[in-house]
Parts: structure tokens; C-alpha cells; sequence
């Protein structure tokens, strides 16, 4: 069911469940091919980490999954990407409803200019989870406790959203992702534009989220991979080059290039 | 000396300036350019400068200064009865201008002998026909007062002439003088030039200040004279306006208020037609369509942009008013009979309103663009549609720029003047029927000033009054925009 | 960290198949669908007027480039023209164009001889234009030979013979018209198949002078176009230098003070300030202050220059914005000044996009009427062809825009199809210009 260079038991996802399946993935970009025959399983309840060198297709490919490439006009994807063995780049599938059950935290903390509350309140009412206000005040609370937001924020949360502090704007983004109750969670560089004291909360936080979610986080930090990954997956110019445990990708290596990016040869 | 040869006289020192000041500087340094400051044309063109520069000054302010000298110092000897009238100081003084002005030109043109023009007399001459066979007609005959003013501004101005002739060729020389006395291969004469050029520069820049100052005067000074000749709360608060043109003075009703009705009312009209369909087009334009329809679609739009406003009055005039009378007149295809004539409000604003799409769509176009991705990226993000991402996140975010685009629109509805000119119809009304004819602030200025070049009687100068209401609508409209434009624009970057 | 891990409620999406769509997304995107259509409407909407607009000048203006022609052989019989038989050319001049009436009648008595008409004789030269007589009187002053013979002349038709020949002037109209009657169409009608009635392209519309009330058929935008001619020559000598100096200054030289911002401001004040009031101050400034002469191109060109200033120098800053800081690094670091770069290297690189900057505001002082109106440049007949290149600046004058104004003021509605006309001639010109900007840019503009 892998390729072929992987054995059969360094194969992932046979463990726990298979939240997402990614087949013979390409991705075109115009003339240039950024992604190049992806095969990879990401299981449920774990934080999947994509790690390579800029420009490597990490973040197109985590783009794939929610089809945000979508918005892109020059973007082509093909291959199956199967969530829950379905398939979602089928034309039956609304882009919408997908969205909505797989969620995205952005590389830079892009609250939208309203306030707190609102800014959480957004998905759901868009999606039309709450029946009452109350409904959405206990949505949008729950989401700021699972953020580890809710104590710096409740007392302005109908202060602009703009106005917080960067680690507080992410994490905000990060409750505006789960108040939509998505199961699969997508994060793309989440901690690139936050000093070191935000980003170890950022990452004790996607430690937390694991237990409801399935995370996949691309990152340029391998330590922040080691840090919070189970799984990792290392893309080298658009190609998946290795796909295992995070301990054993960085303990030891199959792929030579896998090992030079490791010991900061490449990169 | 005509002015003509003045400048000929100071272009000839300049250019001799040049030549003799860039051999002396050269000659200074045994004709080897690089023991010099500067390259050897810059010396020649400071010296050249020094010569054309403050003598061409001195030139311009002279002849500004002269008439308006001569003219000032002649008005005392004006009779008595006439000096305390302004219009009727400036209609003698006009004649005394003219009749001088037919003088010279009959001296030029050779009908007559400079000795016998400045022996001239009432008694022994015809002066209006004499002045007539070379082409100037006075509008009455000459009395011996004028004539004898006519003559004392003649030999004022002649004298003036001489003097202007001697001080402004003079000064060119000792500017040419100095600069070459000052040359030699040490001199940085490099310097020099590029501060002459800077404040070139300089002056060019003002040329911005110096038109607001001369709207600003050109309206206010006007505008006062008006609230001498009538009461100023008859014009702000006045309910009709209905200008004679027969009796002088007095018997008009020049109410402000029925044309700032028709403004408002025309342009309310113009944006209820251009906001919605400039911003939807905008909105498809930036967030819906294909590169290839955007790139056929926004340059089509554009070209409304390009139109002169000449062509959109001729449209309303002749094919939107007789259109619209033919659907909601009185022998229209629903016999509705609201509209009397083909000019009306809805005529005016609704080809206005055409006339702004392309103004509120490229603004928000512009202003939408710069919400940054990434506001679209989180919206899209957690599922939301693209209609929703607009409506709840971009518009807004963009909200601000929107209202600055659309207050810059009002502004230009509101100083629009051809589209209600020719759509709009001449009765000032206060009606509430948008089919009626009425009229605006645009309008009643080029009626009051086309046609009548004196400027002395309330009709006239109310013009002035309503235009300097509408620029300063305008300017504050314009100035709010800029400066909610301007937050907004900082807010992303 | 989290306040409260077990509250991780299980999402009210969980287990739903992403295949179907569910009744909200169904709504909401048929909301989507509608927002779009909007969209759609609104583009559709804008470019359905622009089509409207093109479709009513070309309909309306083109038949102004054709003109009816009425052939009649005039007898020019010497004891009428030339009483003394000596050719004198000052005799000749002595018969006016009453003079020419009575013979042009003849002409036109022969012509429908064949026909029958219940016209009376004395009615028929309602059918010509009343420039007819002067159009014979002028060429038997150009050719005094022609007097005794028999000459073959082109006379305009009037403008109702006009108006029916283009379709303009419906037989039903005549009923109330004292001009021309339904027994004159008939005659019209006949002519014309015999090709005694023609219509030829009209360029004494393109190239001729502007005419009065009652002969619209006569009337030309060539002098306006003159007009026009000179009043943008103003606005170019001026506005490039002083708007291209003014930018330099304002870009590369001026200090952070408040002065600067003062200047700053009033640009893009004035950019903004309605045209009719450029035009009080070109009447204030000009004519009421300065007594320069109305109505004269050179005035339009002032007031005009003043009012497109702010846009060149909006644009000319944004070209020299757009060279690259380098450039200027590279000039300076080789030791030249900093007057010596703007000129030698940033303006020269600078110049076609400034270049395109100055076409596009003059086209749009060209199409500029309102501030026109103010100086004196519409209600002036432009009859005459200036004399020459001061006359040209200093002599009253129409320009285009005006005239366009001026016909359409005008009570014949012949006079509607002159102004359709002359927006098609403006426009060509706009077009041109336009054309010109962008074949600048696209050929000159360099990406950095």
C-alpha cells in the first residue's frame, strides 16, 4: 500500500486510525510541478509534522488537504486525498463543508479586524452551530479555554482582535479554528512570526489539541518537530523523501538526504 | 521698447554672458578643463543666468505693475462724482484704458502722427471716429477729461517704458558683469547654477499654492463685494432664485437654498445608482472573475472614466430625457404624467450615476486589493463561502476606504457642471418629484457669468458666492476623504 | 494548559459524509450564487451603458459626415453680374448675394421643369440652403469668366431636405414647419433619382468654420478644432515643464518641512476641485484682473493648465518613484551631484512614463468644457480661421467641447447631429491620444 521504498513496517498509520490518505498526489503550479507523486497515511489523534527546506512543497501539500489551493487559478492537483476514505477533491464535494471539518491556523496570525469574541464567533455562525446566543457564548468560551486563551481574554472580548499581542493573535487563530469543530486541524508555520516565549505556548497547546484532533503542522524548526510530532514527514523539491516516526527520523534516518537535512547540510 | 525687444536685448547679453564668462574661466586655467571646479559650461551658463534671471523677474513684476500703478494714481483725477462709485471708477478708467490703448495703435498703424496724438483735442477732433477707422470702438464719444486722463497715461506709461527699458537692461548687464568678474577656474560656479535650478524648481512647486491662493482670492474677493450689494441671509436662506437681468440690482431673489436642493437631490440620485453597481463591480471584478474577463471588463469600465462630461450631458439631453419622458410623461407608455419635460432631476443623476461607476468601482477596487490574503485565507479557511468572506470580512475591513471612495464621489457629483447643465433643466425648484426639472450650484454659475463680462452687479457676482459655497463643500468632502483614505491605507501597511 | 480538556465536545459534523451536501450549505451557497449574479448584473449593467452610449453618438453623429447636394445649372448673365461688361472685380463684388437669388431660382425652375409640383416657383429655393446665393457669388468672384455662361454648381440643400434625405424628417413633421412642405419632399424624391439631389461625404464639417442659427446645414468644427488646437499647445509648453519641475522638486529635492506638506496638500486638493472652478479663476485671474482677452485660446489654455496640473504632477512623481534608488546611488557614488543625477539619469529614465502622464491630462483638457463656458469660449461663432499663429492664441475662438455645447443649445435639432458629429470627432481625438499614452508605455516601461 506504499511505495516501494518503504517497508512494510516502517509503514504509519497501520497502528491507529487513518484520518487522512494521500495517493499519487501532484501538484502543478502552471508548468512547475511542486508536488510529486505524495503517498502518505495520517492517523487520528496525532500531531503529523511536515519538515523540509523552503520551497520544498511542504505547505503546498498541507494546502491540498482543506483545498485551499483552490483560490490559487493556476493551481492543479491530482491524485486522490481521501478523509475519512472520502474522496475530496470529488466534484460532489463543497469545498465549504470541507473547510469546515478541516480546519487552518495560518503562518501569520491573521485575526480578522473585529473583535475577540466575533473573531471566534465567525465559523460558527457562518456554519450555523449555534441556536442561540448562548449557544454561541459557550461556544466561543470553550474555544478560548481550549486555546489557553480565555484568561487573558475574557475580560476584552469585544476589544479588537488586532489589538493583542502576536502569540495571543495565534492562539486567537487557533480558537477561531476549533470553535467550528473541525477534526482535523492544519497548521502552516503557526509559530514562524512568534518570539520563543509564545511559541513554546503555542506548542504546549497542539500538545493539548492532539487528544481531539488530528494536527498536521508544517514547520522550519525540526526541534519544534521533535518537539511536539509523533509522526514526521520529510519533503525534499516536492518529493516525500521519508515518512515515520518523529523518534526515528531523527535518531536515525533512512535517507541519505533525510540525514544531510537533519545534521544541516541541506536546508 | 516693446517688452518683446527687452527680452530679445537680455537673451543676446545672457548668451554673449556665456560665451565670454566660460573663455574667461577656461582661459583661467590654461584652457585645461580639469584644474577647474566645474565643467566650463557651467560658468557660461551662470553667467547667463545672472544676466537673463533677475532682469526677467524685474520685467514680469514691471509689467504687472505699471497699469495697475498708473491706473491708480490717475483714478484721483477722475471727477468727483464717479470716484466714490467702484463700478463706475472702473467703467471711466476702462474708457481712459481704451481710448489710450486706440491712441497708440493709431500711432503704430501710422493713421496718425505721435506729435498729433499727444496735441489730440475734443474740439479740433473726432477722437471715436479717428479711433474707429483703426479698428477700436468706444461706446460713446470722448469728453475732454477722459481724453485729457488718456493722455496723462500715455506720457505716464511712455516714461515708464523708458525707465523700464534702462532698469531691466541695466540690471541684466551688471548680473552678466558680476558673474564674470567672479570667474575663474576656482570659482564653483557648479554651485551657483544648481541653486538657480533648485529654486527654479522651487518656484515651479509653488505654482500649487499660488492656485489655491488665487481661487481662494478670486472667490473671496468677489464673493464680499456680493454681500455688500446684497444681504447675506436673503442669499444662504432664501427659497427662490429668480434673477433679473432687466433692472439693476434689487429686484432679484437670489435664495441659495432651491440649488442646493437640486445639487444634493441630483447627486443623492447619481450615488444611488453608481455605489451599488460601481461596488458590486468592483467586488466581482477582484474577487470573482478570471484574469482574462478582468483583464476585457476593467478596461471597458475605464474607458466610462475617459469620456468627457460633454458627451454624457448631450446623452441625457438627447437620448436619457426623451427616453425617460417617453416612459413616465404624461403621453408616456404608462401614462403616469410625472414628468413635464425631458431635463429633470432623474435625467441629470442617473447619467451622473453612470458617469461614477468607473470612479467608485477602480477606487474600491483599489481599496479592496489591499486587504491583505490573509484576511481571505482565514475566512475561506474555516469554510466560509467566498460571498461571505466579502460581506462579513472584506467589506468591512475595507469600510473605511469605501466611505472615502464614495464621499470623493459625492464631491465629484456635487461639482459636476455639464451633465446638469444640459440634463438637469434651468427652473430652480424645490420639489420632491425627482421627475421634476430643477436645477443646481454648478448650473446657475456658468448661467450668471456666460455672457456679461462686468463685473458689478448682484446677479453677476452671486456666481462667485456659489462657487465659493461649492468649494469649500467640495474642498471639505475632499479633505475627509483623503483623510479616511489615508488612516486606512496605514492601517495595512 | 487547558482549562478544560474534557469538555472536547464532539463536533456536530463528526461522522457526516463530506459527499452530500447538507440543507445549510445548500442555502449558503445559493446565496453564494446569488452574491455572484450581483456581481455579474452590476459588470453587465456598466458595460450594457457603455454600448448604449457608443450606439447613440455613432447613430445619431455619423450622418453628420454626409451632406445633400442639390446639382442645378446656373445662367450667370453678364447684364445682371457685370453691368459695365469690364470684368472689374470691384463691379462684380457690388452684386450681393440678392443679386444671385433670382438666378439661382431659374436654375432651380429648369431643374424640376419636368416635374410636377404644386411648389411655386418663388418657394423652390426652400429646398437650398440660404448660403446657396453666396456659394455662386463666391465663385463667380474667385472666375470672373464665368460670367455668360451657364455653370454647373453644388448647393448645400437645406437642412430639412437634409434631415429627410438622412431619414431625420419625417414627412409628418412638416405639417407645423413654415420651412418646407410636403409637396418639396416629392420634388426631393424625383431629384434624387435623376441625381439631382446627392449625398457625398461631408468635409466641410471636419474642416469648416461654425455658422448661424438658420443654416445648420452650412456649419463646421474645423475652427473649434483650431481652437482647441492652440488652447492644448498652451497647456503642453506649460504644464509639461512646470508640472515635470515641480515634481522633481517635490521627489528628490524638498526638505520634510511644512512647506513641503503645504504643497503636497494643495496638489491633490486641487486635483479634486470641481472644473468649474478653475474656471472663476480663470475668469477672476485672466480676464477680470489681467484684461487678457476673452474668449481667446490662450486664456483656455491658462485656466486649463492650471487645472491639469495636479494630475501631471501626480503622475510624473509616480514615474520617478518608480526608478530604483540604485540608479541614484550608482550616479551619485561616481561623483556626480544630486542635480546631476535627477537630470542626467533618473529623469531620462523617468520620462516615458511622465510622457504618458502629460498625454493622458491633456486629453483630459481637451475634453474639458465647463471652465470654457465661464471664459467666454462658447456663444462666439467661430467663423473665421485665425490669421495666424498670434491671432491663433489671442483672437476669440471656440474649441470643440464648446462648440459641441453650443450646437446642442441651439433650437434646430439639425444642430443635434452637428453635436453627435463633433463628439465622434472628439472622441477620435481622445482615442488617439489614449492610443498613443499606452503604446508609450507599453513600448517604454520598464519593469524593475
Amino acid at each position: 500500500m506504499l511505495d516501494d521504498k518503504y517497508h512494510a513496517d516502517r509503514a504509519v498509520g497501520t497502528m491507529q486510525d487513518k484520518k487522512i490518505t494521500a495517493r499519487n498526489v501532484q501538484v502543478f503550479y502552471g508548468d512547475t510541478h511542486a508536488i510529486k507523486d505524495v503517498n502518505v497515511d495520517i492517523a487520528d489523534k496525532t500531531v503529523t509534522a511536515f519538515i523540509g527546506p523552503s520551497g520544498c512543497g511542504k505547505s503546498t501539500f498541507l494546502r491540498c488537504l482543506n483545498r485551499m489551493n483552490d483560490t490559487i487559478d493556476i493551481c492543479r492537483v491530482e491524485g486522490d486525498i481521501l478523509i475519512d476514505d472520502e474522496d475530496i477533491y470529488d466534484p460532489r464535494v463543497d469545498p465549504v463543508q470541507l473547510r469546515a471539518k478541516v480546519g487552518m491556523v495560518f503562518q501569520k496570525p491573521n485575526p480578522f479586524p473585529k473583535s475577540i469574541y466575533d473573531n471566534v464567533a465567525y465559523g460558527p455562525k457562518i456554519h450555523g452551530l449555534a441556536k442561540t446566543k448562548a449557544d454561541l457564548d459557550e461556544i466561543v468560551e470553550s474555544s478560548l479555554r481550549k486555546a489557553a486563551l480565555w484568561n487573558e481574554a475574557k475580560d476584552r472580548l469585544h476589544q479588537p482582535g488586532t489589538g493583542m499581542s502576536g502569540g495571543q493573535q495565534q492562539r486567537l487563530c487557533i480558537a477561531r479554528a476549533i470553535a467550528t469543530a473541525p477534526e482535523i486541524l492544519l497548521m502552516d508555520e503557526p509559530c514562524s512570526a512568534l518570539d520563543p516565549i509564545a511559541t513554546a505556548q503555542v506548542e504546549e497547546l497542539i500538545d493539548e489539541l492532539r487528544q481531539s484532533f488530528s494536527v498536521v503542522i508544517v514547520t522550519h524548526s525540526m526541534q519544534q518537530a521533535a518537539r511536539v510530532s509523533q509522526k514526521t514527514a520529510f519533503f525534499h523539491l516536492g518529493n516525500l523523501v521519508e515518512f515515520d516516526d518523529t523518534d526515528k527520523i531523527f535518531t536515525n534516518p533512512q535517507d541519505p538526504r533525510t540525514e544531510s537535512y537533519i545534521s544541516g547540510r541541506i536546508g | 521698447m516693446p517688452a518683446i525687444w527687452i527680452i530679445a536685448v537680455i537673451l543676446v547679453i545672457a548668451i554673449a554672458g556665456y560665451f565670454l564668462a566660460r573663455g574667461r574661466a577656461l582661459a583661467s586655467a590654461d584652457a585645461d578643463p580639469r584644474k577647474m571646479h566645474s565643467l566650463p559650461s557651467y560658468y557660461g551658463t551662470n553667467a547667463a543666468m545672472a544676466a537673463a534671471g533677475p532682469a526677467l523677474l524685474i520685467l514680469l513684476a514691471w509689467l504687472i505693475a505699471q497699469p495697475l500703478l498708473i491706473n491708480n494714481s490717475l483714478t484721483q483725477y477722475l471727477p468727483a462724482d464717479i470716484i466714490g462709485d467702484a463700478g463706475e471708477t472702473s467703467l471711466a478708467m476702462a474708457d481712459v484704458n481704451r481710448i489710450a490703448g486706440g491712441l497708440d495703435l493709431a500711432v503704430a498703424e501710422g493713421a496718425m502722427t505721435a506729435e498729433a496724438a499727444k496735441n489730440l483735442t475734443v474740439e479740433t477732433t473726432d477722437v471715436r471716429a479717428e479711433l474707429a477707422a483703426v479698428g477700436v470702438a468706444l461706446g460713446s464719444d470722448v469728453d475732454a477729461a477722459t481724453l485729457a486722463l488718456a493722455q496723462r497715461y500715455r506720457g505716464a506709461t511712455a516714461l515708464g517704458d523708458i525707465l523700464k527699458a534702462v532698469v531691466v537692461i541695466g540690471l541684466s548687464l551688471v548680473g552678466a558683469g558680476v558673474a564674470y568678474a567672479m570667474t575663474n577656474k576656482d570659482f564653483r560656479a557648479r554651485r551657483y547654477v544648481e541653486s538657480a535650478v533648485k529654486l527654479i524648481l522651487i518656484a515651479a512647486a509653488s505654482v500649487a499654492i499660488l492656485t489655491t491662493v488665487g481661487i481662494v482670492l478670486s472667490l473671496v474677493f468677489n464673493t464680499i463685494e456680493f454681500f455688500r450689494l446684497f444681504p447675506a441671509t436673503d442669499f444662504f436662506f432664501g427659497t427662490r432664485w429668480e434673477p433679473s437681468f432687466s433692472g439693476r440690482g434689487g429686484n432679484s431673489d437670489l435664495g441659495f437654498l432651491p440649488l442646493i436642493w437640486g445639487t444634493l437631490f441630483i447627486s443623492l440620485i447619481a450615488l444611488i445608482v453608481a455605489v451599488p453597481i460601481g461596488l458590486f463591480a468592483a467586488i466581482y471584478l477582484s474577487e470573482y472573475a478570471s484574469p482574462r474577463v478582468r483583464s476585457i471588463a476593467k478596461p471597458l469600465i475605464e474607458v466610462l472614466a475617459g469620456v468627457p462630461t460633454i458627451v454624457y450631458g448631450l446623452f441625457a439631453l438627447l437620448t436619457v430625457g426623451p427616453l425617460l419622458l417617453s416612459a413616465f410623461g404624461a403621453n408616456g407608455s404608462f401614462h403616469l404624467g410625472w414628468m413635464s419635460g425631458g431635463t429633470a432631476a432623474m435625467t441629470a443623476g442617473l447619467v451622473m450615476g453612470f458617469m461614477l461607476i468607473p470612479f467608485v468601482s477602480s477606487l474600491s477596487d483599489d481599496i479592496i486589493n489591499s486587504v491583505p490574503q490573509a484576511m481571505r485565507d482565514g475566512s475561506l479557511g474555516l469554510g466560509a463561502t467566498q460571498s461571505e468572506t466579502v460581506r462579513q470580512v472584506i467589506l468591512p475591513a475595507a469600510l473605511p476606504g469605501i466611505v472615502g471612495a464614495i464621499l470623493l464621489a459625492a464631491s465629484r457629483a456635487i461639482g459636476e457642471t455639464m451633465i446638469v447643465v444640459m440634463g438637469a433643466g434651468a427652473a430652480a425648484s424645490l420639489s420632491m418629484n425627482p421627475f421634476d426639472a430643477m436645477t443646481t450650484v454648478t448650473a446657475k454659475i456658468v448661467s450668471q457669468l456666460t455672457g456679461d463680462g462686468e463685473f458689478n452687479s448682484p446677479e453677476t457676482l452671486v456666481a462667485f458666492a456659489l462657487g465659493m459655497t461649492l468649494f469649500v463643500i467640495t474642498l471639505a468632502l475632499n479633505i475627509l476623504a483623503l483623510y479616511i483614505v489615508r488612516k486606512y491605507r496605514e492601517q495595512y501597511e | 494548559m487547558t482549562d478544560n480538556t474534557a469538555d472536547m465536545a464532539a463536533p456536530a459534523s463528526k461522522g457526516k459524509s463530506l459527499l452530500a451536501q447538507d440543507a445549510r450549505t445548500r442555502k449558503r451557497n445559493a446565496a453564494e450564487t446569488r452574491f455572484k449574479a450581483y456581481g455579474i448584473a452590476a459588470l453587465a449593467f456598466s458595460i450594457l451603458f457603455l454600448a448604449m452610449l457608443l450606439f447613440a453618438i455613432v447613430r445619431n453623429g455619423v450622418p453628420a459626415f454626409t451632406q445633400t447636394f442639390v446639382n442645378i445649372e446656373v445662367e450667370l448673365p453678364a447684364d445682371v453680374l457685370d453691368k459695365n461688361g469690364n470684368r472689374d472685380i470691384d463691379d462684380i463684388k457690388k452684386v450681393s448675394t440678392f443679386g444671385y437669388n433670382p438666378l439661382i431660382q431659374d436654375a432651380l425652375v429648369a431643374v424640376t421643369a419636368d416635374l410636377e409640383t404644386d411648389v411655386a416657383d418663388g418657394d423652390l429655393k426652400k429646398m437650398l440652403s440660404s448660403s446657396a446665393g453666396a456659394t455662386v457669388r463666391n465663385a463667380v468672384i474667385a472666375n470672373p469668366d464665368l460670367i455668360g455662361q451657364t455653370v454647373e454648381f453644388e448647393v448645400l440643400a437645406s437642412s430639412r431636405v437634409d434631415g429627410y434625405m438622412k431619414g431625420r424628417v419625417v414627412r409628418e413633421d412638416l405639417a407645423r414647419d413654415r420651412n418646407l412642405d410636403a409637396a418639396h419632399l416629392d420634388l426631393v424624391d424625383a431629384l434624387s433619382e435623376t441625381g439631382g439631389v446627392t449625398r457625398k461625404f461631408n468635409w466641410a464639417f471636419i474642416l469648416g468654420a461654425d455658422a448661424s442659427e438658420s443654416r445648420p446645414e452650412q456649419a463646421g468644427i474645423g475652427v473649434a478644432m483650431l481652437g482647441s488646437v492652440f488652447m492644448m499647445l498652451v497647456v503642453l509648453l506649460l504644464s509639461l515643464p512646470i508640472g515635470v519641475a515641480a515634481s522633481i522638486y517635490l521627489e528628490e529635492f524638498a526638505p520634510q518641512n511644512w512647506i513641503t506638506d503645504l504643497i503636497e496638500v494643495n496638489i491633490s486638493n486641487l486635483a479634486a476641485v470641481p472644473s468649474i472652478v478653475f474656471g472663476i479663476l480663470g475668469l477672476a485671474v485672466f480676464i477680470q484682473f489681467a484684461h487678457l482677452p476673452q474668449s481667446a485660446p490662450l486664456v483656455g489654455g491658462l485656466t486649463l493648465t492650471l487645472m491639469t496640473l495636479p494630475t501631471i504632477v501626480i503622475s510624473t512623481r509616480a514615474s520617478l518613484k518608480a526608478v530604483p534608488p540604485s540608479i541614484r546611488s550608482a550616479a551619485l557614488g561616481v561623483g556626480a551631484s544630486e542635480m546631476q543625477t535627477v537630470f542626467h539619469h533618473v529623469l531620462p529614465l523617468a520620462m516615458p512614463g511622465i510622457l504618458t502622464g502629460t498625454i493622458i491630462g491633456l486629453a483630459q483638457a481637451l475634453g474639458e468644457t465647463a471652465p470654457l463656458l465661464l471664459i467666454g469660449m462658447v456663444g462666439y461663432i467661430a467663423s473665421n480661421y485665425p490669421d495666424g499663429i498670434a491671432s491663433g492664441f489671442l483672437d476669440p475662438n471656440s474649441a470643440m467641447p464648446a462648440q459641441i455645447f453650443e450646437w446642442a443649445k441651439r433650437a434646430d435639432p439639425a444642430y443635434y447631429e452637428r453635436a453627435w458629429g463633433g463628439i465622434i470627432i472628439l472622441l477620435l481625438f481622445l482615442m488617439t491620444m489614449n492610443i498613443i499614452a499606452i503604446i508609450l508605455r507599453r513600448r517604454f516601461e520598464r519593469r524593475w
